[in-house]
């Protein structure tokens, strides 16, 4: 693997066993990302995306094929390995924000950083939240936010720690038009800034057609594969 | 480890409502433990004193004959304070009665003696009178027997004395003593007058110290004992009366033990199920922590440091309001106590019942927080349970730590290895029957709930059972163990206290009669009866000597130095009886009581007392010779017996099987309960008047000091059995309290879908009746379980099982659940669906 290549997943295939015998959600999905790229996964509900996120991401463990991030093939490694490589490698967006409901806006941006141990960039994080419009929030809890103000409050979390890469599920799933085209504004113009990779999954075709590839996934299979033409 | 503590402390502020929850059955738990354990101190020291009025002194030191005068000089020199007493028989004559005669114990008292407990007598000033003066103190029986009064003139020996006062009651005197001979007061110098000291050589002379502050009587009576050998000195002691006061107090104590583990676990229980419901709020915390990179032990760590925080603030919180409890509460109750109280506070007990509830508290709370570690990330994009249901090797460690913690704590509280390790495997079984019934339950509400033919609010209540993210497993554990732990100390309570008015109080005898004739028997049984005061016990004595002790002659066993039999044992005149029963306050402990044999027996099988046969040195089977008034039996141990001597009633060292002793020269004991002193001296008379030969004794004063002693045992029984009960239905309440952020969402989103009020109270009553009805039911009957063992093995008493307190009590816990369920869900929907949302989250 080049040093260009940020995500490299080969052949990952997920089974649940449910009450009605083993479920194959997802089916040998092959992929490689060079660093710096973009790629949109879309589908319909239910076709693995979310699955296939958590995946690379290495939130869940494959039941077959291997996931290599950032040069670190994940599969090998244990839950708090797989923590530590998501710390200092991997941003979150998720389509229900997942803030800490008992932090402050500033407090929770600030969670990834504390987690390493580092002290002193709360001025830093100050400035990102600035940077996504809550400069004045920054002392305010979840629950006195609105859903886009939640939203881009968990992007400012994601970008603490300048994440190699960027995962995104349904960001806008959850907001409304405008927020969303604000949303995706900020999510693209970070992206761009700081040279981040981007996985990003939505169903909104329009969304996905602004990254530089496209992955669709159906049942469980990828059934095409295409660059999008600048 | 900076990190941690930071996001301990800032995750804690929005939740500290519930954390104070958490918090408030540690409190309480600790505040009990703590309350309990130096109340117990108190009550210890409340009853030493007492006990030491049992014998009126620290020491007391009884010669068959008067003091030489070295030892006198000694005594005299002993640290604190001293006095002496002489007592002879003789006989005193009423010469206002046509001078009848009575044989009596007459006593003279130099010095303050009892130093501890009171001298009563009627006038109260008569002991100075008489220590003044040709005055007389006479046993109250007597003067009721022979219908003398204060004022008249009595004859003792050479001396005329005028009676001052009656004797009601006097500390240091066993039953036995006053039975026999009633005692008759004198000055020492009145004493000298009559002449008998001179004439009789047979006295008994006592001395009696009281010691000062932290000097073990024990060690001075073994000082006493190597200084002054060769006299044949017979040593009393406080323990030792203590002892005699028998299995009372152990039982006490063992209550009490059984209290401080009672009121701990029902504050583990309380923290239990508070910090399982604050943990399962703080999954999708945890899941998104994990996402961002944070280790399994961080995350874990987070929450061990905001539970360790909650144990000790509780903690100490908790030994605080302990400790105030125990101060304030009695001050408060004070003119409704039965007895005095100094109170102190025993840092000992609060010392050792903060750490130990520390540690259990913190040990449960571990429990539910392990499944912060295996919280998947995965939960911060999928709202699905996670599916990790691989068994957690630290939880089998968790458990194996928590019962080795609870077992170790049950024994150190119990003081006794098999009765902590009985404690601990009932909370086992009672955990594990509950956990079983959880499952019963779950398993039953899925298979069997009907979906067509019950209402909706029924059916939806009843499927909240099992639904995923039920609360079935919590509220019956929690409640159940609440229900149990409480009802056990309720049950118990009733047994012991019964078990202690039947030894103090109700409608054993109190008047006993002895000297009474063959031929006058069936007369007195009918006096009695006459009197509405019928005989409850009676029995024949023969008195007997003992001349032959397996095999050899008593003479010579008595001058065997290396024998190590007292010699007491085998010089007395034994007054045995003959009954085909055993009596109701004694007990075969060896071999098999033999109740009637045929005439003309070889060997006659008797039964020993076990204390006895242990200074005898005699096992079942030995033979033994009695003189039986000149004519020989021989007999042999065929059982051994323990006997409750504290109960007064008619017991005997040796008894016969019927059959043997009918022939023999004998006389009676019978005994009577009366109710009142007017009852007492009606009867009196009349035996008096009939039956003149026959002497009574009224025990009534002398079982005052036990029932004094136990009426504050009762107290404190009662006292901290409702401080035990109040500290569980507090966490019942709480545990209810808790469970309802389980549900919260949904109760909120039924709301949203256009629920009344009153269909969501419906759907809660059905789900909190059914757990509440299955927890106090399993609870109960736990409960009488522990009860029935603790009776069994603990008190040694007979199971007193009231029915009505049993269902009062389920019914009980039963309202608390259902009314702190539909209370704490008021909150829930009185308010607009959005707001709850927003704050519950
Ligand atoms: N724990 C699970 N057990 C069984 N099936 C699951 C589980 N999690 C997800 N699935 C199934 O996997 C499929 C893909 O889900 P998901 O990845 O969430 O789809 P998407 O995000 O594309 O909507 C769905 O059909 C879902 O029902
Ligand atoms: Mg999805």
């Amino acid at each position: 693997m080049s040093e260009q290549t940020m995500l490299k997943v080969e052949r990952l295939t997920k089974t649940y066993r449910t009450a009605g015998g083993p479920l194959t959600v997802l089916h040998e999905v092959s992929f490689v990302l060079p660093a710096g790229s973009s790629v949109a996964v879309v589908g319909p509900s239910g076709s693995g995306k979310t699955t296939l996120l958590g995946l690379c991401a290495g939130l869940d463990r494959p039941s077959s094929g291997s996931v290599t991030l950032a040069n670190e093939p994940i599969g090998a490694l244990d839950e708090d390995a797989r923590a530590l490589v998501r710390n200092r490698h991997v941003g979150f967006v998720f389509q229900n924000f997942q803030l800490i409901p008992t932090l402050t806006a500033l407090e929770n941006v600030l969670v990834p950083v504390e987690l390493r141990g580092e002290a002193g960039r709360e001025a830093e994080a100050r400035e990102l939240l600035a940077r996504v419009g809550l400069g004045e929030r920054c002392d305010h809890y979840p629950v006195q936010l609105s859903g886009g103000e939640q939203q881009r409050t968990a992007l400012a979390r994601a970008f603490i720690n300048r994440p190699k890469i960027l995962f995104c599920d349904e960001p806008t799933g959850n907001l409304d038009g405008d927020t969303a085209a604000a949303m995706v504004e900020l999510i693209f113009g970070l992206n761009r800034e700081r040279g981040t990779t981007l996985v990003l999954v939505t169903h909104d075709l329009e969304l996905a057609r602004r990254c530089q590839r496209i992955i669709r996934l159906k049942t469980g299979a990828v059934v095409s594969d295409q660059t999008v033409a600048a | 480890m900076n990190f941690i503590f930071k996001m301990a402390w800032r995750d804690s502020r929005a939740s500290r409502r519930r954390l104070a929850l958490v918090s408030l059955s540690v409190v309480l738990g600790i505040a009990a433990l703590v309350g309990i354990g130096s109340l117990g101190d108190n009550l210890r020291r409340t009853v030493e004193q007492q006990t030491k009025s049992l014998l009126g002194s620290d020491l007391t030191v009884t010669a068959r004959k008067a003091f030489p005068a070295a030892t006198l000089a000694y005594f005299r020199t002993v640290p604190g304070e001293f006095a002496r007493e002489i007592s002879l028989t003789s006989m005193v004559n009423f010469p206002t009665r046509g001078n009848q005669r009575r044989l009596v114990q007459v006593r003279a008292l130099e010095g303050n003696f009892p130093f501890y407990g009171e001298l009563v007598t009627e006038p109260a000033d008569t002991m100075a009178k008489v220590r003044s003066g040709n005055f007389a103190l006479l046993e109250e029986t007597i003067l009721v027997q022979f219908g003398v009064q204060v004022g008249d003139e009595v004859r003792i020996g050479q001396g005329t004395f005028t009676v001052a006062g009656s004797l009601k009651k006097i500390p240091g005197e066993s039953a036995a003593v006053a039975m026999f001979s009633p005692r008759v007061y004198l000055s020492m110098a009145s004493l000298e007058a009559t002449g008998l000291l001179k004439r009789q050589g047979f006295m008994t002379q006592r001395a009696h110290f009281k010691l000062p502050a932290g000097t073990d009587p024990a060690a001075l009576e073994k000082e006493m004992r190597e200084k002054i050998k060769g006299e044949r000195l017979q040593f009393a002691t406080v323990e030792e009366r203590k002892r005699d006061l028998g299995q009372n107090l152990k039982d006490v104590y063992s209550f009490l033990s059984l209290v401080g583990f009672i009121a701990l676990f029902l504050g583990a229980v309380g923290v239990a199920s508070a910090m399982h419901v604050y943990v399962r709020q703080k999954v999708a915390t945890v899941a998104v922590l994990r996402c961002l990179g944070a280790s399994a032990r961080t995350s874990f760590a987070i929450y061990l440091v905001q539970g360790f925080f909650i144990g000790v603030l509780g903690a100490v919180v908790g030994a605080a309001l302990g400790i105030g409890v125990q101060l304030l509460l009695p001050t408060v109750l004070k003119d409704f106590l039965p007895f005095q109280v100094e109170l102190f506070v025993s840092w000992a007990a609060v010392a050792k019942g903060t750490l130990a509830g520390l540690v259990i508290c913190v040990l449960f709370t571990l429990l539910p927080l392990l499944t912060v570690r295996r919280v998947s990330p995965l939960l911060a994009i999928r709202s699905a349970q996670g599916e990790n249901t691989a068994p957690d090797p630290l939880r089998r460690w968790l458990y194996a730590g928590i019962a080795v913690a609870v077992t170790g704590f049950a024994i150190l509280q119990a003081g006794r290895w098999q009765v902590g390790l009985g404690f601990a495997l009932m909370m086992g079984l009672g955990f594990g029957t509950l956990a079983g019934m959880a499952l019963l339950v779950t398993w039953a509400a899925k298979r069997f709930v009907p979906r067509r033919s019950l209402p909706y609010t029924w059916r939806q209540g009843l499927a909240n059972l099992h639904r995923p993210n039920n609360r079935t497993v919590l509220l019956l554990l929690s409640l159940g163990l609440g229900t149990f732990l409480m009802l056990t100390l309720v049950l118990t309570r009733s047994t012991l206290l019964a078990k202690i008015t039947g030894i103090g109080g109700g409608s054993r005898p109190n008047l006993m009669f002895f000297d009474i004739q063959d031929d006058q028997i069936t007369r007195l049984a009918a006096l009695a009866k006459a009197n509405g005061t019928p005989l409850v016990a009676q029995a024949p004595i023969v008195t007997m000597k003992l001349t032959m002790l397996k095999g050899r002659p008593a003479e010579e066993v008595l001058k065997d130095p290396k024998s190590g039999i007292p010699g007491w044992t085998l010089r007395r005149e034994y007054r045995s009886s003959y009954r085909g029963a055993l009596s109701d306050t004694e007990k075969v402990t060896a071999g098999k009581f033999i109740g009637r044999v045929a005439p003309g027996e070889a060997r006659v099988p008797v039964s020993v007392e076990e204390g006895l046969a242990k200074d005898l040195q005699i096992q079942l089977g030995d033979v033994l010779t009695f003189d039986v008034q000149g004519v020989p039996v021989t007999a042999y141990i065929a059982s051994l017996r323990q006997v409750e001597w504290q109960r007064m009633q008619p017991n005997f060292f040796f008894v016969f099987p019927d059959g043997v002793l009918e022939a023999a020269p004998k006389t009676f004991l019978a005994a009577v309960h009366v109710g009142s002193p007017a009852e007492s001296a009606r009867l009196q008379q009349a035996v008096g008047r009939e039956l003149p030969s026959i002497s009574a004794i009224d025990l009534a004063l002398i079982l005052q000091t036990f029932d004094s002693i136990f009426s504050k045992v009762a107290f404190v029984i009662t006292f901290m059995a409702a401080f035990t009960v109040v500290t569980g239905v507090i966490v019942l309440a709480g545990a209810v309290l808790t469970g309802r952020f389980q549900r919260i969402r949904e109760t909120v989103l039924l709301r949203t879908l256009g629920a009344t009020r009153r269909q969501l109270r419906q759907i809660q009553l059905v789900e909190y009746t059914v757990l509440g009805m299955l927890a106090a039911l399993t609870g109960g009957a736990l409960a009488v379980l522990g009860n029935a063992l603790l009776a069994r093995f603990l008190f040694k008493t007979p199971v007193v099982f009231s029915p009505l307190v049993l269902l009062g009590s389920v019914a009980a816990a039963v309202v608390v659940t259902v009314a702190t369920g539909l209370l704490t869900n008021r909150g829930v929907t009185d308010h607009p669906p959005l707001e709850v949302l927003r704050q519950e989250t």
